[in-house]
């Protein structure tokens, strides 16, 4: 007998929970939203400029002493971290006043002065960026987001409905606040590579929402009579087994990465375990009850019908 | 959707060999790879600097220092140009730079001359050309403006940007590294990317100097306490002096290091560590006639607009060739003879950016990243195993596939294999497994309507087929857009995603069909197990 994640003909009234559900979203994004004020994130060298070091050290330094010593260079307040193990430390040190090649200068004072002062140190990982750089990065950061999220919503206009663009990008813009506010919870670093996180998981939870959409669009053909309250939750239960396999799946290969995985990506496989959670939850308790509250109608799918009829593409 | 016509199939196992093919060169070593015949794909896909370890540095020019040198050719062109014009040299008094233009004065009665040649002398080369320099009269009686214009100053960057990336190649080819990667980015940026490279502090220092090398003359005329005042005498400038102090010199070099052909590392009459030079047949008579006609009098060795030293003539030097010394140890003497012989930078670049990886960190990554995929692939088999049976064992067998596939055209395509990259990876076979999750599922949903075995297979893919072409079809826009607008590591994430999703879609939905469909017709069975 094969395994089942989901049993058989479920039918669980997701339309009928989704007052609850909004209430807990808004609560979530609201609470992601506050902590992100309050705490802010911690962003890495890339957003921030100035530098990151990995360290080796032969034996795990005392921090306060190598606190000292980092600071009496002279180059700001350092903040130290174990990266790993107690060995192993992530000096950072803040964007240096001066020309764009300032920063450089701080990385030579800074190796030199560990060399001298913690012999046969290595430098196993060195980052700086300038503050014209690091301004940069933020710009096109925010670029490719927003406009993956535009694009998100034109498509689904222009495949589906006007309902289905705005319920998809609600529930994506719930899943980016919570992943961020998580972050902002975690301090976890946030550099170029949670960003390219970020934008997975909108592109995961984007293809979540499209199969149950689909299936919406579907049933809404098939049975014409059926009030759509119904359309819905017979959709979201059809797509079930799969939304829960497919999430199980990935979620085992993250997890095994977040585990496994070298410590570099440790951030980068969080956001996407976290955003896999979030995404798979906003698809079936937020964006497919949303189109009620968006006022969708049976006569919804004869206009997709004519508008697919053109864009089908057959498999 | 379960026929195959004959063609199809062979397009399908074409496409798939062909893939294995570029794929198989990563899986040679060195020596078997030159084993290979001509023709066979040889190409292997790199490893990305955070995975195999190295520098990534990016170095940006400002166009203001551009501008400047240009400004500064352009004083030259007018020095040369009006000693030499028709009729006597036209004097040339006051000359400034100043807020990006050259002006100058001369005598009212060969004002037009001087325009008319400088106006020559400046014209745009080609036909339709745009005017690089503008030449007009100034505001006071005999003064005359150049102005460059912004496509002269555009076209002045292009250049220098081009130089510089063949300075910096012959200063990373001088230390000896190994496949350095070399590219301009943007209007004003190079990006260097050394691999296997312990300490970059060497190469940061190489690159971050300009190497302008200058031969001038000592003005001993000039009066001490002007000086302290930092007033120097007209024609005359004062620069630092490398050991403390500071000195005056003539603004005109007598010579540049642009006429050097040569320089080592060699030893002083004391036995220090010294660099010699050498110049060129050209460069070797001015030098012989600057020296002989200032015999006794001081020259300073310029670097940097630092004066090195500043020896006396002692006697005219008429081999070409001299020495530099100062307080060098054979380290930084190396360092200047490799910049001397590299040649000078045409503007100054500054380290905006730099990464770097140590080499075991990288092999840290990649040992960490490989256990963990593999573990991925197992976790992600063994689930579609169990769940879905022999469906579940097609899909993992397209998955393998796919990523062969991905590494093959990876490697065709010249692209290099990053951390962020392998990230994409395991989001592709995501996205493959999802499209097999949605084939199945809807198989399963069919059967437990009643339909027969061949129905719902057929139902299952034609529908969910639908989907999946929705949902990947979004995800390679967004995909696109991480590509176009992400730097580094979203960029490299953004390629192994396009291509993962289009290998995926191919290696999910077609091949899976295929071989679902051969089984299907052979073995005819009354039930599916899924």
């Amino acid at each position: 007998m094969p395994l089942k994640l989901v049993p058989d003909n479920t039918n669980i009234g997701f339309v009928k929970l989704r007052f609850i559900a909004f209430a807990f979203t808004i609560a979530l994004t609201l609470g992601a939203g506050v902590l992100l004020g309050l705490r802010g994130l911690n962003l890495g060298v890339d957003f921030l400029g100035g530098l990151t070091m990995q360290v080796e050290f032969q034996q795990p330094p005392e921090l306060d002493t190598l606190r000292e010593r980092v600071n009496q260079i002279g180059v700001g307040e350092s903040a130290l971290q174990e990266f790993g193990n107690p060995s192993t430390i992530l000096v950072r040190l803040p964007l240096p006043e001066g020309d764009q090649a300032a920063v450089q200068r701080v990385v030579a004072q800074v190796r030199a002065g560990l060399e001298k002062d913690y012999p046969g140190v290595n430098f196993a990982r060195v980052e700086s960026v300038s503050g014209k750089v690091s301004d940069e990065l933020i710009t096109d950061g925010l670029w490719a987001v927003g406009l993956s999220m535009l694009f998100v919503a034109v498509f689904t206009w222009f495949r589906f409905e006007w309902y289905f663009g705005v319920s998809t990008v609600v529930a994506l813009v719930h899943d980016v606040v919570v992943t961020l506010g998580f972050f902002a919870l975690t301090q976890l670093e946030f550099d170029l590579n949670i960003v390219a996180a970020v934008l997975t998981i909108i592109g995961y939870s984007l293809n979540d929402k499209v199969v149950i959409d689909d299936r919406i669009r579907e049933n809404l053909r098939k049975y014409r009579q059926m009030d759509i309250k119904q359309i819905i939750d017979l959709s979201v239960n059809e797509t079930l087994p799969r939304t829960v396999m497919t999430s199980v799946t990935l979620l085992s290969a993250l997890v095994a990465l977040l585990i496994l995985g070298p410590e570099v990506i440790f951030g980068f496989t969080a956001a996407m375990v976290l955003g896999i959670v979030v995404g798979t939850y906003s698809s079936i308790f937020v964006s497919s009850s949303l189109l009620i509250s968006l006022g969708v109608k049976q006569r919804a799918a004869d206009v997709s019908d004519k508008r697919a009829a053109g864009a089908e593409r057959i498999g | 959707m379960l026929d195959f016509p004959k063609w199809k199939i062979w397009s399908i196992w074409l496409t798939i060999a062909l893939c294995f093919l570029l794929a198989v060169p990563n899986a040679l070593t060195p020596s078997q790879l030159a084993a290979l015949p001509d023709g066979f794909p040889k190409g292997q896909l790199p490893l990305g600097l955070d995975l195999r370890g190295g520098s990534h540095l990016m170095l940006e020019a400002t166009a203001n220092d551009v501008e400047k040198a240009k400004l500064d050719a352009l004083e030259d062109t007018v020095r040369a140009e009006m000693r030499a014009a028709e009729g006597g040299a036209i004097a040339v008094n006051d000359l400034s730079i100043n807020r990006g233009q050259l002006t100058f004065s001369t005598d009212a009665a060969k004002l037009d001359q001087a325009i008319g040649i400088l106006n020559k002398v400046t014209a745009p080369l080609g036909v339709g050309a745009a005017r690089e320099v503008d030449v007009s009269r100034g505001s006071l009686p005999g003064q005359i403006v150049l102005r460059p214009t912004t496509a002269g100053i555009n076209a002045a960057v292009d250049g220098a940007m081009a130089q510089a990336v063949e300075v910096i190649r012959k200063r990373i080819d001088e230390l000896g590294t190994r496949e350095p990667t070399i590219v301009r980015q943007g209007r004003t940026r190079i990006v260097v990317q050394v691999p296997g490279l312990q300490d970059p502090e060497a190469l940061k220092a190489l690159l971050g100097k300009t190497a302008r090398l200058e031969f001038k003359l000592v003005d001993t005329a000039a009066d001490p306490e002007e000086v302290a005042q930092g007033r120097a005498p007209p024609g005359s400038q004062i620069l630092p002096v490398q050991e403390g102090g500071q000195a005056v010199v003539k603004r005109r070099a007598i010579i540049t290091g642009d006429q050097l052909i040569d320089s080592q590392v060699s030893t002083d009459q004391n036995g220090a560590p010294a660099v010699s030079f050498r110049f060129d047949s050209t460069g070797g008579r001015r030098f012989a006639q600057a020296t002989a006609e200032n015999v006794g009098k001081p020259f300073a060795i310029i670097l940097d607009g630092m004066i090195i030293s500043a020896p006396n003539i002692n006697e005219p030097i008429l081999g070409g060739s001299g020495i530099i010394s100062g307080n060098y140890t054979v380290q930084s003497a190396n360092e200047l003879a490799i910049l001397l012989r590299s040649g000078k930078l045409p503007v100054e670049l500054k380290v905006v950016e730099e990464r770097t990886v140590g080499p075991d960190l990288g092999a840290d990554s990649i040992r960490a990243g490989t256990i963990a995929s593999i573990v991925s692939v197992l976790a992600v088999s063994g689930l579609m195993i169990l769940t879905y049976g022999r469906f579940g064992v097609y899909s993992v067998i397209a998955l393998v596939i796919n990523v062969i596939m991905i590494l093959g055209i990876m490697s065709a395509a010249g692209f290099t294999l990053t951390l962020p990259g392998i990230a994409g990876m395991v989001l592709t076979i995501g996205a493959a497994v999802d499209a097999n999750v949605l084939i199945n599922e809807r198989i399963r949903e069919e059967q437990r309507k009643g339909r027969g075995v061949f129905a719902s297979v057929e139902i299952g893919f034609r529908d969910a087929t639908r989907t999946i072409w929705d949902a990947n079809s979004l995800n390679i826009i967004v995909a696109i857009i991480m590509f176009l607008f992400g730097s580094g590591p979203i960029k490299g994430f953004a390629v192994v995603l396009s291509i993962g999703i289009a290998t995926s879609v191919f290696t999910a939905v077609t091949l899976v069909r295929l071989m679902a469909s051969r089984w299907l017709m052979a073995a005819r069975p009354a039930a599916l197990n899924i």
